[in-house]
């Protein structure tokens, strides 16, 4: 019986995913799939099969973030489709595998719910990436996490700009969770960065289990930075960086930046400030995956969303 | 000690991009070629990137470690068409700036180094010269921002493999924590500061200043420990400690905590007391090395000054 006149259905989450190495030199996801792909009792759930899998073998290999492309970006319809085979840049052709073995992305046989762990260098603490803001499972999932790492945090960074957004490795699911913690330099392991994700994937599927078992989630707000802009480097004529991230700005990733406040410090030690019109949240402050595609972080908006309630169907 | 005179050192060659990721190096003298720093008062600079395709690349290196290629043998050694990159790179750059050992060679040459580990601003040196100290004790005493320390690697001239062994004064400027691939204004503006002291005491010493001897704290290198390993396939089976993590410098003694075993176990540190450093540096994990002790040590040195010929 539900208890909440507008619970939304959803079917049971029975085939979950956690992907790692979707960026070969973001070490937490790689060694904990790792650990996962050589025993998995910490991640069996009943009535859920969950599937370790890290998916660019290649970049893990080889401790970088990509061989030929970024393949969190690779997940396009062209891509998916694109004839040519072995000739085909390597990751264009790991997203149609990915895509075979856990889409085909928008059918109803793709996987019900994919976690993908990333790294960044930036100082986000445990932040928990959305794609859309209607997928009130997520939503729920996510309000979940929250409570049950209290006092821990864990922010939530919608991303679901028409221009902003790109293709991901987690994508191909129904349920798409992005879990990205730093701050870490790429290649290094750090203890505390591993075990919070660690226990964020744990609280992950404690809740599909309970949802699976029939629990209904009442409805709830969950408040998100939703990304609006991309701010790049200051740049001279031939595309070099003339500032760095100032100090005053570094590390403070989801603090209010406000117009006037220092932005970017020049090498000589002059400041350029920030002249936007109103408070924004800058977050993926100085991600060093980030200079090569022109950007020194992005500025997020404070938003409020209803969740439904939700049930299993 | 009876004070100790060296004749003027008119030359000062600065190096960026040892290691193609390592940032503030890489910016910091990229800017003095722009803006071409030539000069420094009286000090001549050269500026130069060491390992240009690496820095295009934004990579540690592309076929080898740079910064190990300079040993006596490699230099020595003959150079074929299949050689690695940064072999060739640094036969060429022993050729400029030296040859390593030889009359010819620079008198100093600075190397800009960025870490992963908490180090703060590090001079790492071969030999504890009267110079190295010398700068090291003019920089420690400005610089607040962060813990300035000394670290000698106790290996013979012969066996030193970076780069400033090529010189006859040589010492790198290793500023950390930060990134691989990432410029932090933080770390930037502590290596160009010191960076500024040390051509700022060329000059001073140049022009006839007196130093006052006295006494510094050095670390001197004692042993590496690698990650434990899986016995079969060497994979990694642990992660630091997260109470050795980023407490670079911090003493280590026996019974302290130094890995975290992904089972849940604690590894402790046996043996001697010594202190920690290059603490979960990311390059380090292909060398098998997790950290390096050092002891610490009190140097006494003379106070020093130009030898001027009359």
């Amino acid at each position: 019986m539900s208890f909440y006149s507008n619970s939304a259905r959803f079917n049971e989450a029975r085939r979950v995913a956690v992907f790692g190495g979707t960026h070969g030199n973001e070490m937490s996801g790689v060694t904990l799939v790792n650990l996962w792909m050589k025993n998995s009792a910490e991640i069996q759930r009943k009535g859920v099969e969950t599937k370790p899998f890290i998916t660019n073998p290649k970049a893990v290999d080889t401790c970088t973030r990509y061989v030929d492309m970024d393949l969190n970006r690779a997940f396009t319809p062209e891509n998916l489709s694109a004839p040519g085979g072995d000739d085909l840049p390597y990751e264009v052709q790991r997203a149609q595998e990915i895509n075979r073995m856990f889409g085909p992305k928008g059918s109803p046989e793709a996987y019900d719910v994919i976690f993908d762990l990333h790294n960044t260098t930036s100082n986000m603490g445990c932040t928990l990436i959305l794609e859309s803001s209607k997928d009130h499972f997520n939503l729920q999932m996510m309000t979940y996490i929250k409570k049950a790492i209290a006092p821990d945090t864990c922010l939530v960074l919608l991303n679901e700009h028409p221009l902003l957004k790109y293709s991901t490795t987690r994508s191909v699911a129904k349920h798409p969770v992005g879990l990205e913690v730093g701050p870490q330099p790429q290649g290094v392991l750090r203890s505390n960065i591993f075990e919070a994700m660690r226990v964020i994937i744990k609280h992950a599927l404690d809740f599909i289990q309970l949802f699976n078992e029939g629990m209904e989630f009442p409805p709830c707000t969950v408040e998100v930075f939703q990304v609006s802009e991309r701010i790049d480097y200051p740049r001279d004529a031939n595309g070099n960086i003339i500032a760095m991230v100032h100090p005053s700005l570094q590390d403070c990733d989801w603090e209010p930046l406000n117009p006037g406040d220092p932005m970017f410090q020049t090498f000589d030690g002059k400041t350029i400030h920030y002249q936007g019109s109103s408070t924004i949240y800058p977050t993926f402050i100085n991600e060093a995956a980030y200079y090569e595609k022109q950007q020194a972080f992005v500025i997020t908006r404070r938003e409020t969303l209803v969740a439904s309630a939700i049930r299993k169907a | 000690m009876e004070h100790a005179t060296f004749p003027p050192l008119p030359l000062v060659v600065i190096c960026g991009g040892t290691h193609g990721n390592e940032m503030s190096g890489v910016y910091i003298v990229r800017e003095m070629q722009k803006q071409k720093v030539e000069k420094a008062g009286s000090v001549s600079i050269t500026t130069v990137l060491s390992n240009p395709r690496a820095v295009e690349a934004c990579k540690r290196y592309i076929d080898t470690d740079l910064n190990r290629c300079f040993t006596d043998a490699l230099l020595s050694g003959p150079i074929t068409d299949s050689a690695p990159y940064e072999l060739r790179r640094a036969h060429e750059l022993n050729a400029q700036f030296g040859p390593k050992g030889s009359e010819e060679a620079v008198d100093l040459l600075c190397d800009l180094h960025n870490t992963t580990a908490n180090m703060g601003l590090s001079l790492i040196c071969y030999s504890l010269d009267w110079i190295t100290l010398h700068i090291y004790k003019y920089i420690q005493s400005k610089v607040t921002s962060v813990p300035v320390r000394l670290i000698q690697l106790t290996i013979p001239i012969s066996e030193a493999y970076s780069l400033e062994s090529v010189a006859k004064h040589g010492f790198s400027i290793e500023v950390g924590p930060q990134p691989g691939g990432v410029l932090r204004a933080d770390i930037f503006n502590i290596m160009k500061e010191a960076l500024d002291l040390t051509l700022e005491w060329l000059q001073k010493f140049n022009s006839g200043s007196t130093f006052e001897g006295g006494e510094v704290e050095a670390y001197t290198l004692v042993g590496n420990v690698d990650y434990p390993r899986d016995p079969m396939t060497g994979e990694i089976t642990a992660v630091v400690h997260p109470q050795l993590q980023d407490n670079d410098f911090k003493l280590l003694q026996p019974g302290d905590p130094t890995f975290l075993l992904f089972s849940g176990k604690t590894v402790k540190h046996e043996g001697e007391e010594l202190y920690p450093f290059f603490v979960n540096e990311c390059a380090y994990y292909e060398k098998k090395v997790a950290f390096q002790l050092a002891r610490k040590i009190t140097l006494t040195f003379p106070s020093i000054s130009v030898k001027l010929d009359r």
